[in-house]
Parts: C-alpha cells; structure tokens; sequence
C-alpha cells in the first residue's frame, strides 16, 4: 500500500548550521539579534575583476572540530565539509549517536533518514580552465579534444570530480551517522532544502523512517558560479559597500549577495522523540510545493505559483493565515523577488498581509543557495523559541508597492507560536513549510 | 486522509535502442544493442571510446510554437527529458497545453513532476572562448576571467545546466502546476523520482504526476570523470556489442550513454473516472543506501541494496517468491554487479533460483540519471507484453553471482516486477510494478 494512513505527528529535535555568521545555531542567532552581517570581500579566489567582489563566506572553519574522521571528508567540496559539521551539531543536539558502529541512541538505523536539498561541488578550477584552454584551437574555432583529454587525464583527480556530484553530501552524512532509512539529495535551486524539509517530513509521517536528518549544503562562490549570476543580472555589484549590498524589500536593492554553507534539522515522529525523551524544538505542521510553469527566467508577475505553494502549506498544516504569527520571506533582494512574494502574501493573506510581519534574514545571511531554506527555517524555530522576529536589515528605503511590515533593522519581541518558511527557485519551485510551537 | 492506488498509464523513452518506447521495447526484444564508437566528439584520446548514442531528433517537433524559442536555453539534458515527456503523455490520453491548447483534459494544480537529473556537464566548446581569452603565460589567470572572460559567456548560460530545468521546461511546455521536484541520486535518481512522485500521489497532494529521469552522459567531460574513476570500460573498444556484460565473468567495465524514460503516474479513481487504458499499477517502493567509503563502489555485501528491496516487498505487501521478473541495476563492473547480487539474493533468500533476472544496460548503456526510468518502461512493456527478452552479453555467469539471468526469451504472464537501482555516493532505490487488476 502506498499510502498507510499513518500520519505521525512530526517534530525537530536537533538543528546545526555552519554559515557565513557562524559555526553554530546560536552564534548566527546572537549575530542576527544585533544585525551583524557575514558580507565581505570575496577571498576563496581573486573575484576583484568580476563584475560582483564580494559574497557571504563560512570563514576559519575547522572540520575536525565535528568529526574525528577529516581523512574521510577533506576530499568533499565545501558544501560537503560544512554539511558534516552541521549534521555533528545537530546529532549532538538530538542525542544521535555519530561515528560509532554500535549507536545506543535506540534509534534503528534501517529508521533513520537523510534528505538534502544540496548544490553541486565546485569544478576543479586549475585543471577545468587549464584543460579547455589548452583544449582549444582559436584559428579553427573548435576543441581538440585529444589535446583536451591529454591535459584533462594529467591534472584532474578521479575523487575531485567525483565530489562534484549533488549527492556526495548525502553521501558523507550517511557515513557520519550510519543512516540506512531514505536517503535522498533533490535540487531545486535556492528552494532545495525547505523542499528537503518538506518531503523528509511526509517520509515520516508515511511511516517509513521514524527520524530524517534533512537540510541542505551549497556553495557556489567560485569562478563559474559568480560569472553565471553575474551573467543573470541577479547579483548585487554595490561592491563600494558589501555589509549593505543585501537590502530585501529596499527600493534601492539591486540584487542578492551569494552566500554558502549548511544547515540541517533533526525531523522525529513524535512517537520516537517521545520515546527517546528528546527535547523537542518545533512541531512541523504543514509543507506546501507548487511551480509557476511560466518561464525560465522570471517568476509568475502575480505570484500565482508562490500564492498556490503558500495556501497548500496552510491547507497541509489544517490553519488559516489569520494563523500566522510571522513569515520568513525568500526576500532576496532582487527587485523581482521581494515585489512578486509581496503580491503573493497579500493575495493570501488579505486584510490580515500589513498585520503579519515578514522579514528577510538574507539581508545579514546572504543567500546560501541550496541551503538557504534550512538555515532559515532553523531562524524560524529560533523566533519562536525567544518569541522574537529576526530584522531585514539595510531597509531604509522602502519601495512604495511594497508596504507590508518587513521588521525594518531591528529584531522585534512579540509572541510567535506559529511561523512560516518560504523559498522559491530559479525556474519556478516554491517551497513552504509551517512550523508550530510544539504543545503536547 | 487519501490512501489512493496509484497507476502507470503513460509510457516515454528515447534511448539508444529507440527514440520512442515501442521501438525500444522491440529493440531489447530483438537483443539490438545501442552501443557504438562514439561520434558526438573525437574520443580517440580517451581510455574509454564507445558509448550509447540516440539517433538523431529535433526537439522543435516537440514543442508547441510558442515555446520553440527556449530551445537556445536547453541543454541535452533538458531536450532528452522533453522528447520523452511528450510520448509519455500522448500516450496517456491526458491533454495539456503543449499537446492541444485547445482542449485540455487536466487540472494543472493538480499535476506534479519529479525528474531525475544528472551533474549536467556544460558544453565546454561553448565556454572555451572565453576561457581562451582568460590565459596569462599560457595559465588561466582568474583576474582575465572577471575582467575580460565573463562578459564573453552568454547571459543565460547557468540557467541551461540547472539540474532543476529539466522538469520546468517540461512543466512550463505542459502547465504543470502542482509540486515539482528534482532528484540528484545520479544512477538512483529516477528511481526515486518515480517512488517521490507516487507517494505525492497517494498523499493526495496530486492527482497525476510525470516522473522519470533523464541524462546526457556522451559529453566530454563526464566520460573522462567515469575514465578517471575506472568505472568505464577500456578493454573492450574494439567491440561495442559485447563491451557491457552485467554479471558475466568477462565484465570490465560500464559503458555510459544518454537517454530519458518517463512515466505518467495517476490516482486510479481518476484514471478509472476518465477510461484510460492502465498499464500497471505502483505496488511498493523502497529505499535505503549503501555506506562504503569508497563510495564510487557499492559495499560488498550490498546491504544497501537489500534493504531497498526488502522495504519494497513489504510496501507491496507480498514476499519475494511472488516476482516474476526483476530488472537489476547491472551496469558491467564486476565489483559492483557481484556486490548488487549479494544484496538481491539476501533479499530473496531461496527464491533467487527462480525469479528470473533481465539486466537491460548491456543494450541500453548507462544512462544515468535516465536509466532507472528507462527500466520501469520496459518492465511495464514486460508486464504487458507478457514476456521477458533474453539478456546479452551474460555468457558465463560470474563466481559468486547466483542469479537467474534469462538467457532465452519467456513468455509467461508477469504479474510482479521489481526494478531496483543504486549509484555512486550510496543512495538505493527498489520500486515494485504490478499487472493492473481491479
């Protein structure tokens, strides 16, 4: 039977992050509460020609701080290495057992789940350029593809390019905790991780894991990477003024700021948690996915797909948007973005949208890509913990079609008990999950 | 709460045996093999010279005339999983948009896609000029890139290697609407693309959803990774036909190759409700994966993949002796082909003897991200068809390997068929196909 009619009620018992503004959820938290940004001067490689100069980077981090095996994942691309120091903290949080052949956590391995919504590695840079450019006959106007084989063969590495593939963080996360439940790696651009969270709970509540590890890992902060969104017009170039370069809902706004790293939560039947005595964060009420099917390049003018993913996520959890104490908005800072998510709010949240605050983290984050929608949704459970929305900084010019209440530059005390998560990708997939104060 | 049944009632490939599924399913009846000297590039300076090549196709004749213009936008990938959408849906009887704007039969809110895709390679002769004019003293010089090199790169180049464009070009051409996904589990993908989707389905969160995968792996620089990684075959160029032997003592190696496979999956009391033909029904699915820290290789036991199975049979709700048929992964290097038999004999304990074993990339090549989609097509047409084609190039089983490999084509009726995959990095994938029956 494809369906059991087993709905277990789902709960996050652990949540990690590895970041631009932090190694850890509660520094990037602490960072958010005081409107630190994680924005500089990009250094990973020379981007001082590049139409943008600066990104959101994970500096200093140390692996070896989260596993005693840095022989198994120093091969991994950065997304992978941050993602095992995501997935300790959030283990660690959860009382899952990492690293051991004989985990005493009384969790079934066969029961225990990884789905990422996690980017793809960087190219190896020397050896790619260097062998198209060796490659290449400028007078024919073609690729020898002998000469480029010759180079490709000397510099590439068999585990370098294996790395590049979407799923090895799935593949280092299972060797971390052992994991043999689903494990499953999707991209849908910067909405992967919140589609990760999505399906990973109804993997749950299907009954066919009892705990999912589910988040994401990205980083695209390299030559290719930068020159594609530098291409799309997409990124800012305020390159005089990094630190304010990412101004959701502002009308100067001129793009998002790429950012990197992991994040990933702990998602358990409540049955299990329960079981374990797990501290439970959040309950996970409803997930709602939709695409636009409009065009490659531009969302839906009226948000119409946004709207559809925004009312299935609320259909999904059984509320209303009356509901809805506070929204974590996509809010990237690209004038499409934050005036077509404000359309869709206000088309579903009617007379109650100006009511409902909605604030972008990604004006201090960055955009982490793939990860953006698990870094944020652990914000989320954050803001209702302290019963505190996180600010959009650098907004202090507001665009005039844009007048909800986006918690301008300062974090705001209020009760939150149930809070929305929203991210949309590149091509139309929208992505939301609720999230509830857990009550017995 | 739904618990719906969920059907296959649409069927589209394009692989190296056949631009569409018939023509496919006749070719693996026939033992035609689709692996040839590759010509899409010069390979002579590769260890690896053969692969599986579709024929030629126009992806125009695919799209509806507004949409011919996103042609420039797509990759091989993407016009793969267009061209495979597109008879799956014919096929199915459901009019979208892109099939008859005129008269359409479907709620596109109620539509999913979930496509397997690959790490799409970009076309490095299309970026060579800008690398090109990036060179300091013979070296890329990164500063050239950002000043001189990047404005050189057509503006929409990344939105062609998204992995996730396969399913929004194909959802835009279609008007689908509902939940969209992409499953990057390289050879695992499409597998657990189809089993996503059927369960978006049962959950009621859809009424029909396309699913599948699709792969381009005849490019240059996704050859050279399989070279590099000795995964590719490089014994055995001098004879294409007989260069892939899942499970035979000769094995050397994999031979990749492109192709898309797509499935129309349906709630049975919406396909019953609009008369449509029913191919076979989706009885179970299963997944786990495999931990080896030699991750390009399957563990040597195959747990991974047993557990797969073993979840999938108890999802079906039927123990092993019930298959009448199971397509393996089966890819042609030894090591892997013997682990993956290990986990499918713990999975099926005594019944391993009889339940006969079809492994299909000795003629269809490994296609990646497709070839698991590909798979559930011919073991619909299997179920079908009643029949099972005999395998090639397993002349002498390998020691070790226990399974019933068809050596002789049978005809009998199938009423179970399990497809299992797994890929490198780990992820497994078991999915059970039933005969329709009310």
């Amino acid at each position: 039977m494809l369906d059991k009619g087993n709905k277990e009620r789902v709960v996050i018992t652990g949540m990690g992050v590895i970041c631009p503004m932090g190694h850890d959820v509660e520094t990037m938290w602490s960072g958010m509460m005081t409107g630190k940004n994680g924005v500089g001067k990009t250094t990973i490689f020379d981007a001082s020609t590049c139409p943008t100069t600066f990104s959101a980077e994970v500096k200093n981090y140390d692996m070896s701080k989260y596993t005693r095996k840095t022989q198994l994942h120093e091969c991994g691309s950065r997304g992978s290495s941050f993602v095992v120091g995501a997935v300790s903290q959030a283990c660690g949080q959860a009382g899952i057992d990492i690293e051991t052949d004989e985990p005493s956590d009384g969790i079934e391995r066969s029961r225990l789940g990884v789905y990422l919504g996690a980017g793809e590695g960087s190219v190896d840079n020397e050896a790619f350029f260097n062998s198209i450019a060796n490659g290449w006959d400028g007078e024919k106007n073609e690729m020898d593809w002998g000469k480029w084989a010759e180079t490709a063969f000397g510099q590439m590495s068999a585990t370098c390019e294996l790395e590049q593939e979407s799923n090895m963080p799935v593949a280092h996360v299972t060797m971390v905790t052992g994991a043999r439940g689903p494990t499953r790696s999707c991209l849908t651009a910067c909405a992967a991780s919140t589609q990760a969270i999505g399906e990973a709970t109804n993997i749950i509540r299907r009954g066919d894991a009892d705990v999912m590890i589910a988040g994401g890992a990205h980083s695209m902060i390299h030559p290719l990477g930068l020159m594609g969104f530098n291409r799309l017009t997409a990124l800012s170039t305020r390159n005089d003024s990094p630190e304010t370069a990412s101004r959701p809902f502002s009308a100067s706004r001129d793009g998002f700021v790429l950012g990197e790293g992991a994040a990933v939560v702990v998602l358990e039947s409540l049955s299990s948690a329960e079981k374990r005595g797990a501290e439970i964060f959040a309950e996970v009420i409803g997930y709602g996915s939709s695409s636009d099917a409009f065009r490659v390049t531009d969302m839906h003018e009226d948000g119409r797909g946004a709207a559809q993913a925004i009312r299935s996520a609320l259909s999904d959890a059984g509320i209303s948007y009356k509901d809805v104490d506070y929204v974590n908005a996509h809010g990237t800072s690209t004038t499409e973005n934050d005036s077509i998510e404000t359309k869709a709010i206000k088309a579903v949240f009617k007379e109650e949208a100006k009511n409902t605050p909605v604030s972008s983290v990604k004006s201090m984050l960055g955009h982490l890509i793939g990860a953006a929608g698990a870094a944020e949704l652990i914000t989320c459970v954050l803001a209702i913990r302290d019963n505190t929305a996180p600010p959009t900084m650098n907004l202090h010019d507001k665009d005039g079609e844009l007048d909800l209440d986006y918690v301008p530059n300062e974090p705001r005390k209020m009760q939150i008990d149930v809070a929305m998560n929203e991210s949309f990708g590149f091509g139309g997939q929208n992505n939301v999950v609720i999230i509830k104060r857990y009550q017995e | 709460m739904s618990s719906a049944r969920v059907v296959i009632t649409g069927l589209g490939s394009i692989s190296p045996v056949g631009n569409t599924s018939v023509e496919m399913w006749e070719s693996l009846c026939a033992g035609k093999c689709g692996i040839d000297k590759i010509t899409a590039f010069d390979p002579s300076g590769f260890s690896c010279k053969i692969a599986g090549e579709v024929d030629e196709f126009k992806v125009q004749k695919y799209l509806p005339k507004s949409e011919r213009k996103a042609v420039k936008m797509m990759s091989r990938d993407i016009k793969l999983s267009v061209v495979a959408a597109d008879e799956a849906l014919r096929s199915s009887g459901l009019v979208t948009k892109g099939i008859d704007a005129e008269n359409i039969n479907v709620e596109p809110s109620r539509m999913a896609i979930n496509f397997g895709a690959g790490l799409i390679s970009c076309d490095l002769e299309e970026l060579a000029p800008a690398v090109a004019a990036s060179v300091s003293e013979g070296k890329f010089d990164v500063r050239k890139w950002g000043k001189e090199g990047v404005e050189l790169v057509t503006p929409l180049w990344l939105l062609k290697y998204l992995p996730n464009m396969l399913a929004c070009h194909v959802g835009i051409i279609h008007d689908i609407e509902g939940p969209s996904n992409t499953i990057t589990c390289a050879e695992a993908a499409a597998q657990l693309a189809i089993g996503e989707a059927s369960q978006i389905i049962a959950r009621g969160d859809a009424d029909v959803a396309l699913a599948g995968g699709a792969e381009a792996k005849v490019n240059p620089l996704i050859m050279i990774r399989q070279c590099l990684l000795g995964r590719a075959t490089s014994e055995n160029n001098a004879e294409p036909e007989s260069a892939c032997r899942p499970y035979d003592a000769d094995a050397k190696g994999a031979v990749f190759g492109e192709g898309a496979g797509v499935v129309v999956l349906e709630n049975l009391e919406k396909a019953t409700e609009r008369g449509a033909k029913i191919y076979a029904e989706v009885a179970g699915i299963g997944q786990s994966n495999s931990i080896n820290s030699a991750y390009e290789h399957l563990e040597a036991d195959g747990k991974g993949v047993q557990i797969a199975i073993e979840k999938a049979l108890a999802d079906a709700e039927i123990v092993a002796a019930d298959l009448d048929l199971i397509i393996p992964h089966g890819t042609g290097i030894a090591a892997d082909d013997l682990a993956e038999s290990r986990g499918i004999e713990a999975a099926l304990g005594g019944a391993v003897s009889d339940v006969a074993v079809w492994p299909t990339k000795s003629m269809l090549s490994n296609t990646g991200a497709a070839c698991g989609a590909i798979d559930v097509v011919a073991a619909v047409f299997a179920i079908t068809e009643g029949k099972i084609p005999a395998a090639k190039n397993c002349d002498k089983k390998a020691e070790g390997c226990n399974l019933n490999i068809v050596t002789e084509e049978i005809k009998k009726e199938i009423r179970y068929v399990l497809c299992c995959s797994y890929t490198y990095g780990g992820q497994t994938a078991a999915i059970v196909l039933k005969r329709f029956e009310d």
